[in-house]
């Protein structure tokens, strides 16, 4: 065919004649036009067998079912503008937005009052601007940052949110006062002497008493403990001019999200705790963790909640009636802490024995191996689950209606007996609007979780 | 065991001081400087959050007018929304001053449980709602029914004993929530929703085709609905009685909000009594002899609650029925302030 080029070529034409040989790669002809674009991708990835087929035409069914009706209620039939439930009362009528309008304050702040709403707004903003760097793997200063939203922001937020002078040294002193005859309500400067003489004598007495017993690094926490105690009953002592709200008036989306970020920020230290002391050779210890575990696993939420909210003050004496959103925040922190430990402690369990005995062999201190080289695998492990503990957390907060504090959903109910906007679609309104508000919140962790994972996934891929 | 026997003598003494101790309720509150008050969690025209937060409703009137009586200022409650289950602990811990939360008065109530009735903010009675297509005009005529309503309520035994009664058959069909019972009942998966009738004036609203519905004449259980206190403080109850007396009062002699200021010159000696102009009746009671004249400057007189609540004019339309005066065919009687 081709007239050969090189002279080495030439010799190999001029042995046979009518050998073909092919000199270069023939052109790749183009994939059948079946298997390639849009109809290729759809033959591989829905229309692959039988099954597939059915499965995408029952899919593609369902969506035709759901979506259409579901945008022509939310969006084309609904009513956007009106003053009361009249706007929303012919027949046909889609979504009636005006309602959450009217009521959107009430979602998301509760009775909290109107011209106090401004601190509900200063915690959220605090919040989002601590959390969002925190989030962000690769922004420096996490120990800063770290430390400013899990110490200095609860303090910062339960000033703003309740007021703050909460009196806090007269109740301790009352509860533990550890020097006796020093009692009385003398102030100066609003505070109250006998409490912090009592304090700071303590403080100076335990930390003489573990240097004397020759213990340093005790002596070092015990000063640095009382100094945090200090700081934070202070800081809830001094008036700050703020109107005091108590938490019968909160709710709503802040109810929600603190006792979802409380029960989140503290059973997760606890939980490890909880882990770690399970598998501890201690069997008190041990002991302990097992009997807190699995009588908190036992029990379901709602139980918790009823319990903490109408027996407990029944068992305490007289006067000392814990705050009502206090009992279920404890409840649900207890609660989820229990859940944490056995997903924990599935992760240590997953961490081969080597990586123990290499700790030990390297001479870590049980600590520092726990600290430095378990724990950091055995979270990366078991993000998904604990990520899934949150999300349910989250979502459980819903039961403290029972208790009669009324979160997100429970002022949704509410709001649906309000004759001025009773209306046939009122309630379908509402709950799709709560199906939003929560569906962004659990959407949102869940992703950040798979982020996460993604990023520490750097070893191990089994 | 001496030690025992000490340690408990000693609880003895202090249960007993605390016991004695315990200041009058009107005192606690007024050294409080707010009343509480427990009302429901939402119940349409009783006591209900309005768009801006605030609590609205009759019930929520009445706790106001008891602020208004004793501090000048019907801003002066805290409302503790309270479910069916928890009314009466809270009531019983001292939690609340006041219970008005649509309770109906029964003698276990108001005997065994603690509760001292003040009066009857409304008449209710349990009825029925039926669809218009349906033909029926009497609850007689309600045989074979198939009934919505809602579980572990009082309703549900009203319903059982009325058809029984009657022997009638019916089905019963229960939800766990009234607006599970509305929709229900909208969707036409049974032929009949009862509850309290100013409760199905509320439920009325929900419905697609609101016109297409009538409530049965026939009512089948007393509910008489009425703020409520504990037992062991007479000054107490004697004031939240009396609040209500003074509603009715006032708006049997004609004084109400607007008119308030020009009745103060009245000559008509029972306006004079009322309002405080004459005699000293209020110092009685421990409170100030204008307290009445606050009530109906800051509440208004009961017409006027009730209009401005559950009345016509409002979306619920209940008519005044068996809730009008006594001189106006009504049951609503207000004692005599001399």
């Amino acid at each position: 065919m081709n007239v050969p080029a090189e002279p080495f070529a030439a010799e190999i034409v001029a042995v046979d004649d009518h050998t073909f040989v092919r000199r270069e790669m023939q052109a790749a002809l183009p994939p059948p036009r079946r298997q390639v674009g849009i109809i290729g991708w759809m033959r591989e990835n829905l229309f692959s067998s039988i099954l597939n087929t059915i499965l995408t035409l029952v899919g593609i069914a369902l969506v035709l079912l759901i979506v259409p009706p579901l945008v022509r209620f939310l969006v084309i039939d609904a009513v956007w503008t009106g003053d009361n439930r009249e706007a929303c009362l012919a027949p046909g009528t889609g979504a009636c937005w005006p309602f959450v309008k009217a009521k959107f304050g009430q979602f998301i702040y509760g009775f909290y009052p109107i011209d106090q709403r401004w601190r509900v707004n200063v915690v959220f903003a605090l919040g989002a601007a601590l959390l969002a760097p925190l989030l962000v793997l690769s922004w420096p200063g996490k120990k800063l940052n770290a430390f400013l939203f899990f110490g200095v922001y609860p303090v910062i937020a339960f000033i703003l949110l309740t007021g703050g002078n909460i009196n806090a040294s007269a109740f301790l002193l009352q509860r533990f006062n550890l020097i006796r005859p020093l009692t009385g309500d003398v102030t100066v400067a609003g505070l109250n002497v006998a409490f912090w003489a009592d304090y700071i004598l303590t403080a100076v007495g335990a930390g003489l008493g573990a240097l004397l017993g020759n213990a340093r690094g005790l002596a070092r926490a015990v000063a640095a403990t009382m100094l945090v105690l200090g700081v934070i009953i202070l800081a809830w002592d001094i008036d700050f001019g703020l109107q005091p709200v108590e938490t019968r008036q909160w709710g709503g989306l802040l109810v929600t999200l603190v006792i979802a970020v409380t029960g989140i920020v503290t059973s997760l230290p606890l939980g490890i705790l909880l882990a770690l002391g399970r598998r501890s050779k201690m069997p008190i210890v041990r002991l302990l963790s097992i009997i807190f575990i699995e009588f908190w696993r036992g029990v379901p939420l709602i139980t918790v909640l009823f319990f903490a909210t109408y027996m407990l003050p029944l068992f305490l004496p007289t006067g000392t009636n814990p705050d009502g959103l206090l009992r279920a925040l404890v409840g649900v922190a207890m609660f989820t802490a229990a859940y944490l430990a056995e997903t924990v402690r599935g992760g240590l369990q997953a961490i081969p024995k080597g990586q123990y005995e290499g700790a030990m062999a390297m001479g870590l201190t049980w600590g520092q191996m726990m600290r430095l080289i378990i724990l950091p695998q055995a979270l990366t492990l078991v993000i998904p689950s604990i990520v899934n503990s949150f999300i349910s957390l989250f979502k459980d907060t819903t039961l403290v209606l029972i208790v009669s504090i009324f979160d997100f959903l429970g002022q949704l109910r509410a709001a649906f007996t309000d004759p001025n906007w009773a209306s046939p679609v009122t309630l379908y309104t509402g709950f799709a609007f709560a199906g939003i508000v929560y569906f962004l919140f659990c959407f949102g962790m869940s992703r950040y979780s798979m982020f996460v994972e993604r990023r520490l996934d750097t070893s191990h891929r089994h | 065991m001496k030690r025992l026997l000490s340690t408990l003598a000693l609880c003895g003494a202090f249960g007993l001081a605390a016991a004695g101790a315990q200041a009058a309720k009107l005192d606690q509150i007024k050294s409080k400087g707010f009343i509480q008050c427990g009302v429901s969690q939402g119940l349409p025209g009783f006591s209900t959050p309005d768009d801006k937060g605030n609590w609205t409703g009759i019930d929520v009137d009445f706790c106001r007018a008891v602020a208004s009586a004793i501090f000048d200022d019907p801003t002066k409650v805290k409302f503790t929304p309270l479910s069916a289950k928890d009314r009466f602990t809270a009531l019983q811990s001292g939690d609340i001053d006041i219970l008005s939360r649509n309770t109906t008065w029964t003698i276990s109530r108001d005997t065994s449980l603690g509760l001292n009735f003040a009066g009857v903010i409304y008449y209710d009675g349990q009825g029925f709602m039926i669809r218009k297509d349906k033909k029926v005009n009497s609850a007689m005529e309600l045989s074979g029914a198939s009934v919505c309503t809602q579980t572990g309520t009082t309703t549900e035994q009203n319903l059982a004993d009325f058809f029984r009664a009657n022997n009638m058959t019916y089905e019963v069909i229960a939800f766990a929530t009234n607006d599970e019972v509305v929709k229900a009942y909208d969707a036409g998966r049974c032929d009949v929703l009862t509850t309290d009738r100013s409760g199905l004036a509320g439920e009325r609203l929900k419905l697609t085709n609101p016109d297409d519905h009538i409530v049965l004449p026939e009512i089948i259980s007393k509910e008489p609905l009425g703020p409520a206190v504990s037992h062991g403080d007479d000054q107490w109850f004697d004031i939240v009685k009396w609040v209500y007396f003074a509603q009715l009062n006032a708006e049997e002699l004609g004084v109400n909000q607007k008119n308030v200021e020009e009745q103060l010159k009245s000559a008509n000696p029972e306006v004079k009594r009322l309002l405080g102009t004459e005699g000293k009746f209020g110092e009685g009671m421990g409170l100030t002899n204008d307290w009445a004249y606050r009530i109906v400057k800051h509440v208004g007189n009961y017409g006027e609650m009730y209009d401005r609540n559950v009345g016509p004019d409002t979306p619920l339309k209940l008519a005044r029925g068996v809730n009008a005066l006594w001189n106006k065919g009504g049951l609503q009687y207000g004692m005599p302030i001399r």
